[in-house]
């Protein structure tokens, strides 16, 4: 079944007429998204890649219905403002693809979701894919490329970085293992859809049968994705790799989430506390694709 | 996160009406003792640094005269700590301190709102207060888009028994203290302690504010020089690298150094990581073989071929690395022909001069790879280049058997230069930089390479000779996107006739 996107969902580009809006649509388009219609402010009237722009969301939706999923791309000032028009425009998903949003404008944005229901993945986020159905943000960077990387399958991927969402469906691809949905959760410190967040979503998606997660130092996403195995509510196994092994405490590495504060988000920390609930974590990424293998095997899950 | 001295903090209080001792900055001891004179009696000096137990360094000195205050100064001042020196003092009134309280905004990220922390005990860390006085501290999530008025405060320090006049100057005070994080897009704004004086004031006695690095482009105010924490005074290469991020939003770059002073043979390696998660298991590839870094990169996030090599330009500037690292998430879905072309620029013109392995794997790494190769070609030294299917671990062991094997050459290729075109054709970049061709040799060229391979295409043929078919303004205005086909495509394929300049300022 797949998280979050799949080809049905009818999807929105905000700031479609962007050097980055445009070619993302167009990939997102080519890949199998029901793209309906992009919004820039100023630029209604134009068409991008045969999509009808318009001045505002609302206007859109008046124009093409409802839409199920916003995809930002647009400069991190301007951010909160077209969030928080989608969002009181009725769209219940957002993907907000830039990096550089201030902190202040995540919150607002936050609240305001929180408010009218509405879920978001990032900011600072790849995207979110489900192989074979349809991709919003640019994980792939080429439909084609996506379409030979990756094929769906039994298996959540939910990642804090970037590229690496990417690297760990195409090396689980090869060992034979595809994926149900691959979801960036975004670099940044807050996101609207953290890991825990993630994993219970996929919880619920019959099709996953089983979790893999990078995770990073920094914050407590994945100690509290063990708090929810350790409470029940998360039953399907998982198989995790905790990256930044060698950051010293104090340092910071250049992703805004990846910063080690006191005892909490160490690698240490992370590493004990989920195979404290029984996760599999594995000590180089490399292993990742066999443990999986491993696990599936073990738990009667086939590929 | 971008810290504030205490003295810039204190006047972002003062400014939303908060209570801050008397008092002024001094950058010598002849300020201190002037401040000393005016305020009269007996006074504070404290040293401007981002440390906590400054008393105990002595960074915090009494005086009761102003020639003490003035020798206190002189004593603190050009003091070093951690690597920072100290330019400030703040000469403060002494207070006469009844009670101490600690108050603080912090941003919640699981609750993905700001949170007031307030405690009846002050002046220790909050860590340290809160597990030895736990009944003393009061906590409460803010609703952002109602804001923290004084009445809220005013019950949330009820809880902790703080009644009367007190809690209603310390509502408005933390009422305040939230106006002032919210404002200044504050990761956190603490007052430790909240000085409750005989008088019956409350003073913040000291103040901690650190900024949101992404809001810094909002708060000129602040006048805040690099939006990046270093637990060390940024190095001069620091500097440069951030002027280069700071004014180019296009994909991120990031640049810390980990070794200065090291000499040829020391095993240090200058790395270049594409992507948060992947650089930082590339650095742990490289580290595994018992190599040091001389820095930390990463440039993600779509960067241009043109960040790309001002990035590869600031690693190469630091000391005698003896290798190249670079190495990201393997498979990014940018092309990679950007990041090769970038290295490739930047190889050519230094010229590269050390073994270097880069992993360039994802979207159109056969591309890439290829244009390594020609590097490679074209220079005395080893450049390998690699793929999704070529882990980093294997990255990092073809690195380590070509340093084995490699002995320093005397001779390095001659760096390719700017030319001096005979007939030159140019246009401005966004970046400040300049494309520029040489129509003499463009005339003579028999494959026109720059034509097709240019990303945006924006050259066209008139008369055989590559021009833009956009204005010259649009192609300043981020037209031309700086994918560097043009020179690199051309020097290698072409008649080198194009040739793409692009400052870095501080970097000669």
């Amino acid at each position: 079944m797949s998280i979050l996107i799949d080809e049905k969902k009818t999807v929105l580009v905000q700031g479609i007429t962007g050097r980055e809006g445009r070619t993302r649509a167009s990939l997102m388009k080519e890949y199998g998204t029901d793209i309906v219609a992009g919004v820039t402010p100023g630029k209604g009237g134009q068409e991008i890649i045969g999509l009808p722009v318009y001045d505002t969301v609302l206007e859109a939706s008046e124009a093409c219905g409802k839409f199920d999923i916003s995809v930002l791309f647009i400069p991190a000032p301007l951010v909160r403002s077209a969030a928080l028009e989608a969002i009181e425009a009725g769209v219940k998903l957002l993907v907000i693809v830039p990096d550089r949003v201030p902190i202040y404008d995540v919150l607002e944005i936050a609240r305001s979701a929180k408010k009218h229901k509405v879920k978001f993945v990032g900011p600072n986020t790849l995207g979110v894919l489900s192989p074979g159905k349809a991709v919003l943000g640019m994980i792939g960077g080429r439909a084609d490329s996506a379409r030979s990387w990756f094929f769906p399958g039994p298996v959540g991927i939910t990642s804090r970085s970037g590229g690496i969402t990417s690297s760990m469906a195409y090396y689980l691809a090869q060992e034979g293992i595809g994926a149900t949905t691959l979801v960036h959760v975004g670099g940044d410190v807050v996101v609207g859809l953290p890991h825990p967040e993630v994993v219970k979503l996929f919880e619920k998606d019959p099709e996953t049968k089983a979790i893999v997660m990078f995770g990073e130092i920094g914050g407590s996403q994945e100690e509290r994705v063990a708090d929810l195995v350790e409470s029940g509510e998360l039953t399907k196994p998982i198989i995790a790799f905790i990256g930044g092994k060698a950051a010293k405490s104090g340092t910071r590495f250049s992703h805004a989430g990846a910063i080690v504060e006191g005892n909490r988000g160490t690698y240490e920390g992370k590493v004990k506390r989920l195979q404290e609930v029984g996760a599999t974590v594995v000590d180089a990424f490399g292993d990742l694709p066999h443990a999986t293998k491993s696990v599936l095997m073990k738990h009667g899950i086939e590929l | 996160m971008a810290r504030l001295h205490e003295h810039q903090g204190k006047n972002l209080l003062a400014g939303e009406k908060i209570g801050i001792p008397r008092g002024k900055a001094a950058r010598t001891s002849s300020e201190a003792r002037k401040i000393a004179e005016e305020l009269g009696g007996e006074v504070v000096v404290k040293g401007q640094a981002w440390v906590t137990g400054r008393a105990s360094r002595g960074l915090i000195q009494f005086a009761d005269t102003p020639e003490a205050a003035a020798a206190a100064a002189s004593a603190i001042l050009g003091d070093e700590i951690g690597g920072f020196l100290i330019d400030t003092v703040l000469i403060e009134e002494k207070l006469n301190v009844k009670q101490e309280f600690y108050a603080g905004v912090i941003i919640d990220d699981i609750a993905q709102a700001p949170r007031i922390i307030f405690s009846s005990k002050g002046g220790s860390g909050v860590e340290q207060i809160a597990s030895e006085y736990p009944d003393a501290i009061a906590q409460t999530l803010v609703d952002i888009q109602v804001g923290f008025p004084d009445y809220c405060a005013r019950d949330l320090v009820r809880q902790v028994g703080i009644q009367g006049k007190v809690q209603l100057a310390m509502g408005l005070l933390l009422s305040r203290l939230y106006t002032v994080a919210r404002n200044s897009d504050a990761r956190a704004a603490e007052i430790n302690p909240v000085a409750l004086t005989e008088e019956g004031k409350l003073i913040a006695a000291d103040c901690r504010i650190t900024v949101d690095d992404y809001a810094v482009f909002r708060q000129p105010g602040l006048k805040i020089d690099v939006a990046r924490e270093f637990d060390r005074p940024p190095t001069e290469l620091e500097r440069i690298a951030w002027e280069i991020e700071k004014s180019d939003y296009r994909g991120t770059f990031y640049f810390i150094q980990m070794e200065q002073d090291f000499k040829k043979g020391d095993k240090v390696i200058g790395f270049h990581g594409a992507g948060g998660g992947g650089s930082m298991m590339s650095m742990d590839a490289i580290l595994n073989k018992g190599y040091k870094l001389a820095n930390f990169v990463d440039t993600s996030g779509n960067p241009p071929a043109s960040k790309v090599y001002r990035a590869a330009r600031v690693i190469l500037a630091q000391g005698p690395i003896d290798g190249y690292f670079s190495s990201g998430s393997g498979v990014a879905s940018q092309e990679q022909f950007h990041s090769a072309r970038g290295l490739a620029k930047a190889f050519l013109e230094v010229p590269l001069n050390v073994p270097a392995v880069i992993r360039l794997g994802g979207n159109a790494e056969d591309r890439a790879i290829a244009i390594m190769e020609q590097v490679n070609e074209a220079l005395p030294v080893p450049i390998e280049a690699y793929g999704k299917d070529d882990s980093p671990d294997f990255c990092s062991t073809r690195l380590d058997d070509l340093l084995k094997i490699f002995l320093p050459i005397e001779d390095t290729a001659p760096p390719v230069e700017k030319p001096q075109p005979e007939e030159p054709y140019q246009f401005e970049t966004v970046s400040g930089g300049t494309v520029l061709f040489d129509h003499a040799a463009c005339r003579k060229c028999d494959t026109h390479i720059c034509i097709d391979t240019c990303v945006p295409e924006i050259l066209s043929l008139k008369d055989n000779l590559p021009v833009l078919n956009i204005s010259a303004e649009d192609a300043r205005k981020g037209g031309c996107i700086e994918c560097l086909a043009c020179q690199v495509e051309c020097y290698f394929g072409g008649n080198q006739g194009g040739y793409v300049e692009l400052p870095i300022p501080g970097l000669e």
